[in-house]
C-alpha cells in the first residue's frame, strides 16, 4: 500500500487526477506530502519554500553585523533573540521543503553556488544603527502581511510553518518600530539617522512583494493551486495602508511624494516603482550580494569542524554503549 | 499547533511524517544533510496531549532533543519533547482514506446523539 505515486512524473493521463488534485483544493482541503500531486505544484513549492528558506537564512546576515554594536543591553539581547529565529525560520521551512522528497543538503547546495534566489531585499546593507530599527518595521512587517496569507496556503506543511513563523515574527516587528520610535523622538541627529533609514529601506521594502501582477510570471499558477491567495499587488497595497498611519504616529516621512490615500478605495496610492533596480538586484547585482554569499559559505565552512566533531563523538558514543 | 489548520482528512497528520523523503537520508555519513532526520513532538503546558511540531536532522537523540528544544520550544511552548527517528514511524497512506477509516462511518451508534431520551430530560 506504500504510495508510489508521489514521485512519478505527470503524463498526460494524469488529467482525471489534476482535476480531483485541482477539486480537492477548491474545497480548502489541505495537500500532505503522500497525497498526489502534479509535478508542476511540486516543483513550484519546492523553489518557493527553498527561496523562502534561503531569505531566513541569509536574513540573518545584514543583522548579525549589528549584534556587537547594539547600543545598549536590551537592545542587543533583543536582536540575538530575533536573528535566532530567523535560524529557526530557516530550519522549519528546510523541513517543510523536505517533505516534497528534495534533501536540504541539496537546497544549501544551490544557495552557496550562487543558482539558487533569496528575498533581494537583503542584498542592500546596514549602514547605521536605525537601520536595524528599519529592517524590523518595515522588512519583517512585509514579511508579516505576506506570511500570513501564506499560512492559508493549500500545502499542509507550509502552511504549518507559517502559522509557527508568523507568532514569532510580530516580536521582530515591534522591536523594531521600536527602535525607529526612540531614534525618532530622540536628538536630531537620531531623527535624522532614522528618517535617513525610512529613505533607503522603504522602496526596496515594497519591491519585496514582487513584480506587478501583470509581470509575474508564476503567479496565476500559485493562486491557481492555492498556494498564494492574495496577488503581490494586494499583498504591497495591503503594507503600504498598515504602514503609513505607523510612520505618521512617530513623525517619520515616507519618501514618495505620490502618496495620498485615495477614498473611493480606502487605500493609500504610492509612486512608481524602479523595476530596474528590482531586476539589477535580482539578477546579482545589487548592492551587497556578492558580500552575502561570501559570508554564508566562510560560515558554513567555518562550521564544517562542528559537524564533523557532532559525528564524531556521536560514534564514540555508540560504539562504546556498544562495547558496555 | 500543526493539526490544528489544517482542514484536511482524518489522516493528514501521520501522512505529514515520512517516505516521501529520502529513505537513505538517515545513514549517518559525515555532513549535515545525512545525519538521520527526526519527528519533533512538544506538549504544551495545561496537560495536553504531545502534538507534531517539525522535524530536524541530528546524528543523536540527545542533540535532537537538545535542537528541538532550541528550534520549538524558544517562549515556553512546551513542558516535554519526544524525538522519534523518522524512519521508526509508520503511517497510514492517502490510498489507505476510504477502505482503512470506513469502518467507523458505518457505525452511528457509536455517538452519543444516535440515542434517544425522553423530552426534557438531562443525560
Amino acid at each position: 500500500m506504500a504510495s508510489q505515486s508521489a514521485h512519478q512524473p505527470s503524463s498526460p493521463d494524469d488529467s482525471a487526477r489534476v482535476a480531483e488534485f485541482e477539486a480537492r483544493i477548491a474545497r480548502g482541503e489541505s495537500i500532505e506530502p503522500k497525497d498526489w500531486m502534479p509535478e508542476r505544484y511540486r516543483k513550484q513549492l519546492t523553489r518557493m519554500m527553498s527561496q523562502h528558506a534561503h531569505s531566513e537564512v541569509v536574513g540573518m546576515l545584514p543583522e548579525g553585523n549589528w549584534i556587537t554594536r547594539a547600543p545598549s543591553l536590551r537592545r542587543k539581547a533583543s536582536l540575538l533573540a530575533k536573528v535566532q529565529d530567523e535560524a529557526g525560520h530557516g530550519l522549519y521551512i528546510y523541513c517543510g521543503t523536505e517533505t516534497l522528497g528534495v534533501d536540504r543538503h541539496e537546497l544549501i547546495q544551490q544557495l552557496l553556488n550562487g543558482t539558487a534566489k533569496y528575498s533581494s531585499i537583503f542584498n542592500y546593507p546596514t549602514l547605521t544603527w536605525a537601520d536595524i530599527g528599519c529592517i524590523g518595521w518595515f522588512v519583517d512587517g512585509a514579511a508579516i502581511v505576506n506570511q500570513t496569507m501564506l499560512a492559508h496556503a493549500s500545502y499542509g506543511p507550509y502552511a504549518r510553518a507559517m502559522v509557527r513563523i508568523c507568532k514569532e515574527e510580530n516580536f521582530h516587528k515591534r522591536q523594531g518600530y521600536e527602535i525607529m520610535a526612540t531614534l525618532a523622538a530622540g536628538t536630531p541627529g537620531q531623527r535624522a539617522m532614522a528618517q535617513d533609514a525610512v529613505n533607503r529601506w522603504w522602496w526596496p521594502s515594497l519591491m519585496m512583494f514582487g513584480p506587478h501582477d501583470s509581470e509575474s510570471s508564476n503567479s496565476e499558477e500559485l493562486t491557481r493551486w492555492g498556494i498564494k491567495r492574495k496577488s503581490n499587488d494586494e499583498l504591497r497595497q495591503r503594507f503600504v495602508n498598515l504602514t503609513v498611519a505607523q510612520a505618521k504616529a512617530i513623525d517619520l516621512t515616507l519618501p514618495d511624494p505620490a502618496l495620498e490615500y485615495d477614498e473611493a478605495t480606502d487605500n493609500w496610492k504610492f509612486g512608481k516603482i524602479d523595476w530596474d533596480e528590482f531586476w539589477r538586484v535580482v539578477k546579482g547585482d545589487g548592492p551587497c550580494n556578492r558580500e552575502r554569499l561570501a559570508a554564508r559559505r566562510k560560515a558554513h565552512d567555518d562550521g564544517e569542524w562542528v559537524r564533523a566533531a557532532a559525528t564524531a563523538h556521536a560514534a564514540k558514543r555508540r560504539a562504546a554503549s556498544e562495547a558496555a | 499547533m500543526t493539526t490544528s489548520n489544517h482542514g484536511g482528512p482524518t489522516a493528514a497528520v501521520f501522512t505529514n511524517m515520512t517516505d516521501s523523503r529520502d529513505p537513505n537520508a538517515g545513514n549517518g555519513a559525515a555532513t549535515d544533510s545525512q545525519w538521520p532526520l527526526w519527528e519533533v513532538f512538544v506538549q504544551p503546558p495545561k496537560g495536553e496531549a504531545h502534538e507534531h511540531a517539525g522535524s530536524l536532522h541530528a546524528v543523536s537523540a540527545e542533540m535532537a532533543l537538545q535542537n528541538a528544544r532550541d528550534v520549538y520550544a524558544r517562549r515556553g511552548e512546551a513542558v516535554s519533547i519526544w524525538v522519534v527517528p523518522s524512519e521508526s514511524i509508520t503511517a497510514s497512506t492517502p490510498e489507505d482514506m476510504g477502505p482503512f477509516f470506513d469502518p467507523g462511518n458505518d457505525k452511528p451508534y457509536r455517538h452519543p446523539q444516535f440515542y434517544k431520551v425522553p423530552r426534557g430530560v438531562r443525560v
